[in-house]
């Protein structure tokens, strides 16, 4: 199997989306002419032109509109956000307009379209442009939310995404764009919904998805080297949730630390460890710890940046409190 | 630029048959707004419900004019373009009462009017938002090549947004085939225009945008309403250009159901000043004038308009509610393509 980075992989599952439907479009900030800010759409405007890849003016709430318009009679918008910061200016078009649309008509308008881009901090670029949505997004009836962690997943979540007649967020890592894994050439996609068990153990959970599925896996790594096997469950997709496997894994190792980049309160986590109380109150050997971002604005300097982050030390620990190691 | 249009009374645009179809437009219009204010009164109707009442020149002059291909969207006040649309005053009050044969399965209520049949993309409660989605739906008649357009009706307060200058801007540059349609009823709620807007001629906005057309017209005379339309229709699907258009009416009730006709942020005699120019009544007047129409023909007129509006009702009252499971349909779709 080909082994490319998740940039390419976002770009093969563009293409070929684009190649197979003709209604498929995407649109953004310096999507064609400049190939992507993160270089995610290269190439693209050549081989589909300027009506299919289109540059936008910097304008979220009106393009994100323009998406919803489209989407409305028949086509199939790929909105790009340079990243989900700037989203913020386009979030009444996401939540009061594509979200809500289908049901507020009665079922008479589906909203088949993505809305895409990195999420969550990258290094050093502090408070407007280091924030991870997840749980903002997810917490809307309406949306689904993806957010993969793999090449792999990247291109096959991208591609499911493209193909669902409902909106679908993507939320890709500024810091995976680079990571490398397999991806298959055959066409294939990943289904909206199911998790993927990374790592199989029988010590601890970690329950994880996006950017922090590769620190639970380092932090798998680490723990081995000391005999703890940890089952790391990549969630994938954070609405829907796929509490089932949350809850074969908890059953089975009796421990969890939930990771996740945002903030803590009324974090993803939050969501995770109520389905794990509910289904799993007689599994648990200790309580649930959860790891995330410091309740803080993220700061610029290194150091304390460092130290606002959910990371492969406070994950270890985290594993190792909930084990009663320390 | 803009110049106020009239049609002198003899010679009328149209044929008569025209015209008699535009009068019942407005009248229906009219008369069930009228039964809604009495179904609301009596809690049948619930939750924010705008009148159109005193507009009806708008919605009839605009979407008299437009093909059944084209698109059309507009806010919260959206009943009198439903009707004028064709929507069945039935499906309308059925949705209403909040019942399932409601045009949005009573799921949108009064704010919320779709039908897809009519391409009539609902009515938005957010003021300004829609307008960025019109100019989705102009981009997407140019991705595949059509002739249609699309109108967005929006209230004059919409001009302060940055949806409504982003979405001009868009449709200015890509050339979209996009009719921004300003009702300038001069309220926002108890805002008057001139405290909210620091422009006084709304329609030259467009001139923020190079090669955007703008005109202003009197929204009481429908005929001058058409003959603009012909103007901008001429624009926005040969040439595929946006055009903005400023619609200068008045409502002659409160903002909704809640607030009072008149008394707090406008007089009771600037209101009977507007009064004087129903756009109804300045149509049966010509129409009378021209020979189009008897009182007895209006009288029958009335009377049929009155049985299809207390039909609505009795249709909507006798539609159920919507069952429970139905609470849980159409969060999602499980089609994919
Ligand atoms: C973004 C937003 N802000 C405030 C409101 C509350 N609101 C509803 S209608 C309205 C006034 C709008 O006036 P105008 O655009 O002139 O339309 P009209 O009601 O006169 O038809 C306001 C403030 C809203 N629905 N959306
Ligand atoms: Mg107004």
């Amino acid at each position: 199997m080909p082994i490319i980075t998740y940039r390419e992989a976002l770009n093969q599952a563009l293409r070929e989306e684009m190649q197979r439907d003709d209604r498929v479009f995407l649109m953004g900030e310096e999507v064609a002419v400049y190939n992507g800010a993160y270089k995610v759409s290269k190439g693209l405007l050549e081989e589909f032109g300027e009506m299919r890849v289109v540059d936008t003016p910097i304008t979220e709430l009106g393009f994100a509109g323009v998406g919803v318009g489209a989407a409305m009679v028949g086509l199939r918008p790929v909105v790009e956000f340079m990243t989900w910061n700037f989203a913020l200016l386009a979030i009444d078009q996401i939540v009061n307009a594509a979200a809500k649309m289908l049901y507020m008509s009665g079922g008479q308008y589906p909203m088949p379209m993505v809305f895409r881009g990195p999420n969550g901090a990258a290094l050093q670029l502090s408070a407007q442009h280091s924030q991870a949505f997840e749980s903002w997004l997810a917490h809307i009836p309406g949306l689904k939310v993806v957010t993969p962690g793999t090449p792999y997943d990247a291109k096959g979540l991208l591609k499911a995404a493209i193909r669902d007649d409902n909106p679908v967020i993507v939320l890709e890592g500024e810091m995976l764009y680079n990571t490398k894994g397999e991806v298959p050439t055959e066409d294939y996609i990943v289904p909206i919904g199911k998790a993927d068990l990374k790592r199989e153990g029988d010590h601890c959970s970690i329950i994880t998805s996006g950017k922090m599925v590769l620190v639970a896996m380092n932090a798998a790594d680490q723990l081995a080297k000391e005999g703890i096997r940890v089952d790391v469950v990549d969630l994938r997709t954070v609405r829907p949730m796929d509490r089932e496997a949350i809850v074969a894994s908890v059953r089975k190792t009796n421990r969890a630390v939930v990771l996740e980049e945002g903030w803590e309160l009324a974090g993803i986590g939050a969501q995770i460890v109520d389905y794990i109380q509910r289904d799993c109150f007689d599994d648990l050997d200790a309580p649930v710890i959860r790891v995330h971002q410091t309740d803080v604005p993220m700061p610029y300097a290194k150091a304390i940046e460092k130290a606002a982050k959910p990371d492969l030390a406070k994950t270890i620990a985290a594993v190792k409190k909930v084990m009663y190691l320390n | 630029m803009a110049a106020k249009k009239r049609t002198d009374g003899k010679h009328l645009p149209g044929d008569a048959a025209l015209r008699r179809e535009l009068l019942h437009t407005m009248l229906l219009q009219r008369r069930f707004e009228e039964k809604v204010g009495e179904a609301y009164a009596l809690g049948k109707i619930g939750g924010f419900c705008h009148l159109y009442i005193g507009q009806e020149g708008v919605s009839t002059g605009v979407i008299s004019m437009l093909r059944p291909d084209d698109y059309i969207i507009t806010t919260y006040r959206d009943h009198g373009q439903a009707l004028a649309r064709g929507m069945t005053p039935r499906s309308i009050m059925a949705e209403l009462f909040g019942r399932v044969d409601g045009c949005s399965r009573g799921k949108g209520g009064s704010m919320h009017l779709f039908d897809r049949n009519l391409n009539f993309l609902g009515g938005h409660g957010i003021v300004g938002g829609h307008v960025p989605i019109a100019a989705g739906v102009g981009f997407a008649i140019k991705y595949r090549g059509g002739d249609q357009v699309i109108a967005c009706f929006m209230g004059e307060s919409v001009v302060n947004t940055g949806a409504f200058h982003e979405a001009l801007n868009m449709a200015a540059l890509w050339k979209l085939p996009c009719l921004f349609i300003i009702e300038n009823n001069k309220y926002g709620m108890g805002t008057a225009v001139e405290r909210a807007a620091a422009i006084k001629d709304l329609s030259r906005r467009s001139d923020a945008y190079d090669g955007m057309h703008g005109e202003y017209v009197d929204g009481q005379d429908v005929f001058a309403v058409r003959e603009s339309m012909e103007r901008s229709l001429e624009t926005a699907r040969r040439e595929s250009k946006p055009v903005l258009l400023e619609i200068r009416t008045y409502r002659y009730m409160g903002h909704s159901m809640s607030d009072a006709v008149s008394g707090t942020y406008r007089t009771k005699a600037e209101l009977d000043e507007y009064l004087k120019r129903d756009p109804i009544n300045l149509l049966k007047a010509r129409m009378y004038e021209a020979g189009d129409l008897t009182e007895s023909d209006f009288a029958a007129m009335e009377q049929e308009i009155k049985t299809i509006c207390q039909d609505a009702w009795d249709f909507a009252d006798a539609s159920p509610e919507p069952s429970i499971e139905a609470l849980h349909e159409d969060v999602l779709v499980d089609t994919t393509s």
